[in-house]
């Protein structure tokens, strides 16, 4: 059997993977077509890629289907209930960096905090009759930073793209996303709050902890661990 | 471990004994509105219930308990003053404590009425002691109606009492509130800044959203009054704490809080509410001598609770959740009646936990 690594099967987190991997003597590559979802391994015996959506990368290391795997740690944390039991990270990868955030209009020049977001969350019910609508698609991330911090009467709305067009199209009072240098947010006329970074995040290399390898598998896990761990 | 049918034949058997005492059996649906459920208990509910949905009626809860559809049955076709009692599944998300159940029944026994609320307490908590009896249980009480009149009698702002009263519920955003309005903690730079700029509605910043500019000058202005306000005074603070820190077997901890009432007289009519209580318990049989009272009990679990709160727990496992929990929820059947409620206790007994406690003991 085969160690099976899990790596996003597109686009610039892909290329900077295999980068990653290439730098350490580890070979990821694409085979076949364009179009279809092979790969290859050179450079280490008895690893298998395996091509995924980033974003299920958490759900198949949780069940032990991968045994290593990358991506980033706000879709692992998002994903996965208890995630560190679950899996461990191996290494940071130096790139996909993005924070989570929280961002009001900028012209809510009475809210800079989360303590200024919960007094104008509690007089915009009684104003509008409804909680202040946050855009995300970090449900339980936010929820559980909304929760410690104290702040009620919001609802989070769902919004899996665009989300910084929320406000101006009048679905959302105040977003929660990931930012990188925060350009989206100054052309959409949004603002972070000052205590408002929910996570800070980056491309990862996560190892299950609910697979049992077998013998050959320890000994291909212990040759890619020495070459990237 | 008792089976399923063990649990069913035990919670049948607690609600025949409470139908035996005059509740009336009702029935709720096992699918609730999401929306009134979000709306009286925030998105934190979330977390904490399962929530589903289908393209014609929206979201759904899977019943996280029941006293609000009892309450709303209650509301639109019931008697007063009335006892029901019930037994069914509630459905719980467990995230946070896997080991536990997300599904379990849940039997009980809940009382609508506008005279005495001493009597009313104490026959709710004597009801559900003696279905109990037996268990090796250890009773805790507490009274959220103490803290919320002493907010109310707080020598500041409405506004400020008005933020203290909305986290009553969340001790850490309370403790947070009281810190800033006694000046303990410095106001934030960005606060500052905003406040002394002289004309801060005047940038050349565009308006998005929904939230209007009136809303804003609005806070503004609330921010200045507040800014301008006197501290809440250490003194006002330390009572606060006093209160809460009150953990007591309950002619003690009624005594303490005389003493509090002293300097705080508006928690006198609560703390008469207790005395009253406390007689009611006694009349009832309860041996209120050993019966622990703590000032902050029930501000961190049980959401709708307003005045009295009861937990019952096994003793020698703190492992298990409370065997029983209740207490009385006024403000709930306000909200849930759109400004007109009725008095009401309630509470309910956990029928797997009682199987097990009586298993582990023979």
């Amino acid at each position: 059997m085969t160690i099976k690594l899990g790596v996003p099967s597109k686009g610039r987190l892909m290329e900077k993977t295999f980068d990653w991997f290439g730098a350490r003597g580890v070979m990821l590559e694409r085979t076949g077509s364009d179009r279809e979802y092979a790969g290859a391994v050179s450079g280490v015996e008895g690893v298998e890629l395996v091509l995924l959506s980033a974003g299920e990368i958490p759900r198949e290391l949780a069940a032990g289907r991968i045994h290593l795997g990358v991506t980033g740690t706000d879709l692992i944390q998002e994903k996965l209930a208890h995630w560190d039991q679950q899996v461990e990270p191996v290494a940071e990868l130096g790139f996909g960096h993005a924070d989570l955030i929280i961002a009001v209009p900028a012209c809510w020049v009475d809210v800079d905090t989360l303590d200024d977001l919960d007094a104008a969350a509690a007089a915009f019910r009684t104003t509008h009759g409804f909680r202040m609508r946050i855009a995300t698609k970090y449900h339980r991330l936010v929820r559980d930073f909304l929760r410690d911090s104290g702040v009620a009467d919001y609802q989070l709305v769902d919004s899996q793209g665009a989300t910084e067009g929320t406000v101006k199209n009048l679905t959302a009072e105040a977003i929660a996303d990931i930012t990188s240098t925060g350009e989206t947010l100054r052309a959409n006329h949004l603002k972070i709050l000052s205590d408002g970074l929910v996570l800070k995040s980056q491309a990862t290399l996560w190892r299950s902890r609910v697979t049992a390898l077998s013998g050959a598998e320890r000994a291909a896990m212990k040759a890619l661990l020495a070459k990237v761990g | 471990m008792p089976n399923r049918a063990e649990i069913i034949a035990e919670a049948q058997r607690l609600r025949a004994r409470f139908e035996a005492q005059g509740a009336q059996v009702v029935q709720t649906p096992v699918l609730q509105s999401a929306e009134t459920l979000l709306d009286l208990y925030g998105e934190d509910i979330r977390g904490r219930a399962y929530v589903t949905a289908d393209p014609l009626h929206g979201e759904q809860m899977l019943r996280p308990d029941f006293t609000v559809p009892v309450v709303q049955m209650h509301m639109a076709e019931g008697a007063e003053p009335a006892r029901y009692t019930y037994s069914g599944a509630v459905f719980r998300r467990q995230e946070e404590n896997p080991e536990r159940d997300s599904e379990y029944l849940q039997v009980g026994y809940e009382l609508f009425d506008r005279a005495d609320p001493a009597a009313c307490e104490a026959e709710v908590f004597t009801e559900i002691s003696a279905a109990l009896e037996g268990l090796s249980l250890r009773a805790a009480t507490g009274d959220i109606g103490l803290l919320m009149a002493a907010v109310d009698g707080l020598e500041t702002t409405e506004r400020r009492k008005a933020a203290l009263r909305r986290h009553i519920w969340r001790p850490r955003r309370f403790r947070a509130l009281l810190d800033r309005f006694s000046g303990r903690v410095p106001v934030p730079a960005s606060r500052a800044a905003l406040l002394a700029a002289k004309t801060p509605m005047t940038h050349d910043i565009p308006h998005v959203g929904l939230r209007g500019e009136a809303e804003i000058a609005a806070r503004i202005d609330a921010l200045r009054e507040d800014a301008s306000a006197a501290p809440l005074s250490g003194r006002q603070v330390d009572l606060i704490e006093a209160l809460l820190n009150v953990r007591e077997t309950l002619p003690f901890a009624l005594e303490q809080l005389r003493d509090i009432a002293v300097d705080l007289p508006s928690i006198q009519a609560a703390v008469d509410g207790l005395a009253a209580r406390c007689d009611a318990l006694s009349a009832r049989g309860v041996d209120i001598e050993t019966l622990e009272f703590e000032g902050s009990y029930g501000r961190t679990s049980m959401e709708y609770y307003d005045g009295f709160v009861f937990g019952l727990y096994a003793e020698g496992r703190p492992d298990l959740p409370p065997v029983a929990t209740g207490g009385r929820y006024d403000a709930l059947t306000a909200a849930l009646g759109g400004g007109t409620g009725i008095p009401a206790v309630g509470a309910v007994i956990r029928p797997g936990l009682v199987l097990r406690l009586r298993e582990g003991r023979g």
